[in-house]
């Protein structure tokens, strides 16, 4: 019998299935009843995705866990993405990011388009060590926990750019931006089979004496530009 | 009210005055006490050493005698201890289920409907937090695990400490944390369980209370032991000891093992 | 205790990196390396007794637990539906269990469409060679993994070592233990036993590339494991992980992390094996709207954990184009054929139990002898080995775990899923004790308890016991206490005095109360 079959035999004994032998210590369980699921938890938060209160919490829990937030309005997006890429050096940007986000970039920062994979793609892992910086956009954000949610759209890349990299600039609509964790869940429910990467901060651990350290192996910096 | 009292074992035999001041207590406050003569014990030890068939008969015994509560021939038993409620709440039904025994154990979630803690009688039942009692001394109160967590007791034992009168009620330090005891665990366990009461004496040494105080006399033979050991002067008293303490008839501090009279 | 000195447990070390055999000498292996996971060393009091004289190891202990239990209870006293989400991951994880065979059926189905490998594996061993055939065919001598119990409780290293491939560990607590050739002793921060020097001292002797002058601030020592691993990462062809949720609506598996080493291993690496118990599931994607709020708190006291990965099958060109994924039964069906015990399957390992436990804060991971310690460990640990032993009685050192805890319930009441740990650890005590009933032998305890059970349910014999043991009055002697008792007593009296027996038993006052004596007299 294969393994896949013994397993399953298993489980059913120890579910109290008969005719199905017994699980591997000789145990034939007893038959669970129907579970009822309650869902008393909140579905959506008191305040609206992009309101003030959201917004305002967003930025307070990014700045708890060291991320630097700045809220800027549409028009002062660009400027604001080339005072923090200023000095980079370099930095890789997906292929379909807004172009007008790199217009006053200084001409010393190179500039590298994603393409996804494929022979066009030039940069492996190595290649994307030595670039300075990655700048992205999000797909939704959870100011409760002070989360942003990448989900691999043309506009944020693959997941490989915005990790590699020692610094992290993403750009977060307030129009994304909701309370709580079940309604950023389903939104992200629209396409579950997207390579997600949910970010609270930047990497950090807590394995020495339960002490946070902030900047492990991901990106030690995260800058947030919060777009209203 | 009339109010069935189950003294638990180990107060009946090793610390009798928990069970002597809870009847003082309730008669002064103007109830009738009954102390069935069939009880002994509720299985608690038994059935959390795994020793659930040999838990069946102290069970059962513990059920019978106390029948007549479910039946309304008295209005509530009272249990002078957190971890016996605790067990004749939540597991001596189950007990009897696993024996096979239904009808026992519904008898015995008719009892335990109507078994309260002392504190949860006073409070829940008698609506008291003011229980008229004196008791001038400075006191430390640790909340057992049982009661806290099986019970819920919460802050129902501060709220009637806070209202004796003349009482120096300080605060334990990491009071929630487990004193070590456990039942046949101090014994099962014993370098583990000393170095959990180790934690704990030091605690209560630290608020240079004169007694420390809890719902619970197996516990605070385990806190008192340790206190003796170390001839720290502090005493152990049980709730209803110092709720029972008035300024007509006081109840004395508990005699301790000081250094001054090391032998 | 041994050190691992001319064990078997040599062959865990990273074989490279320049560390020299002097300093392979030095004394940091606090545990030889085990045949079993889920067994080894001592019955649990006799190597709690050994722990305990770690001083060094309970200040450590006692700081981070504290710690943590600070950070926790903060985080979770802020969400005001803490207890409708407890009561919502428990009833799903109930859910699963019932439905095991079609949502096992389901997530395969799923990952399988999305370009993914499923495979199964009955027990340790067959996970180990599915593991390393994969390695093998992708001519990979070296895996990075991300931190994984369930790879720690197959001993997958060990078994890869021993076919020449070296596996990294990239978490910072694992790669502390395994540079020391220790053991975990947590769940979460396997480390939690090692302070800042200690963990200097480990890296400057074993890391090979160290920075000669590295100090002790915890930051420094971050900062060396990312230069250490760095390379690692970029290199790496294969990585292993373990998953902490499978969705078996989607296919979708999710790994939550914090260092970024996870994302690393989960997206560089051209192959990625994941290893995954079959109890991990959910039902349903939007089911992660509860459990990415309630593991973050319960396990690292945040309100949301730096990185959390979900990735469904192979998505081309982003991240590893050849995905496995090893269902792994191991000792798990035979937890499920519990009905009181199967709750231990609801566990989402996020090791608040462990914090909040009084004894595990004394004695530390180690003593529990098991890749799972603490509470959780002492009801699935057991139940996991029921195959081999486990709950078989006394003869089994696993048979002892049951018996860790003082029933205090403080795990029951952070667990996340609100598994009753407590009443487990009681109905694990009555089948040990069940199943030591057949024996011809003599078991004081037994004959004490049935002595007990007589006295105990007659209220006439108990009074007349009572009355016999006031003979004992006298035994206190002028303070009232007895210092030295005869065994089993005696091991009472070690650190504690026992109270002499009362001149009169309640029931004895109580009787001449009720003939309107007079009330009073000493206690």
């Amino acid at each position: 019998m294969s393994a896949r079959e013994d397993v399953l035999n298993r489980v059913r004994a120890a579910l109290g299935g008969s005719g199905v032998g017994t699980t591997a210590a000789g145990k034939i369980g007893t038959t669970p009843g129907v579970v009822e699921v309650p869902r008393a938890y909140r579905a959506a938060g008191e305040h609206e995705p992009g309101s003030p209160e959201v917004l305002t919490q967003l930025v307070d829990r990014l700045e708890d866990y060291q991320a630097h937030v700045q809220v800027v309005s549409e028009d002062e997006l660009p400027d604001a993405v080339a005072e923090v890429l200023g000095g980079a050096g370099s930095v890789v940007v997906p292929s379909g990011l807004e172009e007008a986000w790199l217009a006053p970039l200084p001409g010393d920062v190179v500039v590298h388009r994603d393409t996804h994979a494929g022979p066009d793609s030039p940069l492996g892992a190595t290649d994307l060590d030595a670039i300075g910086a990655v700048l992205t956009a999000a797909r939704v954000a959870c100011s409760e926990t002070g989360t942003i949610v990448l989900d691999g759209g043309p506009d944020q890349g693959r997941r490989a750019i915005s990790l590699v990299p020692d610094v992290h600039l993403c750009v977060v609509r307030a129009d994304q931006v909701v309370e709580t964790i079940p309604e950023a869940v389903r939104i992200l429910a629209a396409h579950p089979e997207r390579p997600q990467t949910w970010i609270s901060g930047p990497s950090a651990t807590s394995d020495i004496e339960l002490d946070r350290v902030e900047g492990v192996h991901g990106p030690r910096t995260l800058h947030v530009l919060l777009v209203t | 009210m009339r109010i069935a009292l189950a003294a638990t074992c180990i107060a009946d035999t090793l610390f009798p005055g928990a069970p002597r001041a809870t009847v003082r207590l309730l008669e002064r406050l103007g109830h009738d006490v009954v102390f069935p003569r069939g009880q002994a014990c509720c299985g608690q030890m038994h059935v959390n050493t795994g020793y659930l068939d040999e838990a069946v008969p102290v069970i059962r015994n513990h059920v019978e005698t106390f029948a007549p509560a479910a039946d309304g021939e008295w209005d509530a038993v009272v249990v002078p201890s957190g971890s016996c409620t605790g067990s004749i709440r939540h597991q001596q039904a189950m007990v009897c289920r696993r024996a096979g025994l239904d009808d026992l154990a519904s008898t015995a979630e008719a009892v335990s409907a109507k078994t309260y803690e002392l504190s949860e009688l006073l409070v829940d039942v008698l609506g008291l937090r003011d229980v008229g009692a004196w008791f001038p001394h400075r006191v430390t109160y640790h909340p057992t695990c049982h009661s806290l967590r099986m019970l819920r007791v919460g802050d129902k034992p501060l709220q009637l400490l806070r209202a004796v009168t003349d009482i120096d009620l300080v605060e334990l330090p990491e009071a929630e944390s487990c004193c070590g005891f456990g039942g046949t665990f101090a014994l099962k366990n014993a370098d583990t369980s000393a170095a959990m009461l180790a934690d704990k004496t030091a605690n209560v040494r630290s608020t240079e209370a004169q007694v420390v105080t809890a719902g619970d006399y197996s516990c605070l033979m385990h806190i008192g032991g340790g206190l003796s050991r170390q001839r720290a002067g502090v005493g152990t008293m049980h709730l209803a000891e110092i709720l029972a303490s008035t300024r007509e008839e006081p109840t004395p501090l508990p005699r301790t093992r000081t250094p001054e009279v090391a032998r | 205790m041994s050190t691992f000195l001319g064990l078997p447990g040599l062959r865990r070390r990273v074989p490279d990196d320049g560390a020299t055999a002097a300093s392979a000498a030095e004394p940091w292996g606090a545990v030889p390396h085990p045949d079993e996971p889920l067994r080894w060393g001592e019955s649990f009091p006799a190597a709690a007794k050994h722990t305990l004289k770690n001083e060094q190891l309970r200040k450590n202990l006692g700081h981070a637990t504290r710690t943590i239990r600070g950070k926790r209870a903060a985080v979770v006293d802020e969400v005001p539906d803490w207890e409708a989400l407890r009561d919502t991951g428990s009833a799903v994880k109930e859910q699963v269990m019932a439905q095991l065979p079609d949502l096992l059926a389901q997530l395969e189905e799923n990952v399988t469409a999305r370009g993914g490998v499923v495979h199964w594996a009955r027990d340790a061993a067959e996970a180990n060679r599915i593991v390393t055939e994969i390695a093998q065919a992708k001519g990979a001598d070296e895996v990075v993994k991300v931190k994984s119990m369930a790879t720690q409780e197959i001993g997958l290293n060990e078994h890869l070592a021993d076919e020449g491939i070296a596996a990294i560990e990239t978490d910072l607590a694992e790669l502390i233990v395994q540079l020391a050739d220790d053991m975990p002793s947590h769940i979460l921060v396997p480390a939690i036993h090692r302070n800042r020097a200690e963990i200097r001292d480990i890296f400057l002797a074993r890391m090979g590339d160290a920075p000669p002058d590295l100090s002790d601030v915890p930051r420094e020592l971050a900062m060396a494991a990312r230069a250490h691993l760095r390379r690692k990462f970029l290199s790496a062809k294969v990585a292993v992980s373990g998953a902490n949720f499978g969705v078996a609506d989607t296919g979708t598996l999710a790994v939550v992390e914090s260092e970024g080493n996870g994302r690393m291993c989960l997206t560089l690496p051209e192959t990625l094996v994941t290893v995954m118990g079959i109890e991990k599931l959910i039902p349903t994607y939007t089911d992660l709207e509860v459990f990415l709020q309630l593991l973050p708190r319960s396990s690292t006291g945040e309100r949301m954990n730096p990185y959390t990965s979900l990735w469904t099958g192979v998505t081309p060109g982003d991240g590893p184009q050849e995905f496995h994924l090893v269902l792994l039964d191991n000792g798990r069906t035979d937890v499920l054929a519990d009905e009181v015990g199967r709750s231990a399957l609801h566990c989402i390992r996020c090791s608040a139990c462990l914090n909040v436990c009084p004894v595990y804060e004394r004695v530390g991971g180690h003593a529990y002898g098991s890749v799972y310690p603490g509470p959780i460990g002492a009801i699935l640990t057991p139940q996991l080995t029921a195959a081999s032993g486990g709950v078989s009685g006394a003869d089994d050192v696993n048979a002892s775990l049951p018996y860790a805890s003082t029933l205090c319930g403080a795990c029951y009441d952070v667990c996340p899923v609100k598994i009753d740990i407590p009443s487990i650890l009681v109905d694990l005590r009555a089948r040990e004790v069940d199943a030591d009933r057949g024996k011809h032998k003599v078991d004081p305890w037994r004959a004490a308890m049935k002595a007990a059970s007589w006295v105990m349910s007659d209220g006439g014999r108990f009074g007349l016991a009572g009355r016999a043991a006031t003979l004992g009055h006298g035994l206190g002697g002028r303070d009232g206490v007895i210092s030295k008792a005869p065994p089993p007593a005696s091991a009472w009296t070690r650190d504690r005095d026992l109270p002499a027996p009362p001149d009169e038993t309640f029931r004895q006052w109580m009787a001449e109360h009720e003939h309107g004596e007079q009330d009073g007299g000493e206690r």
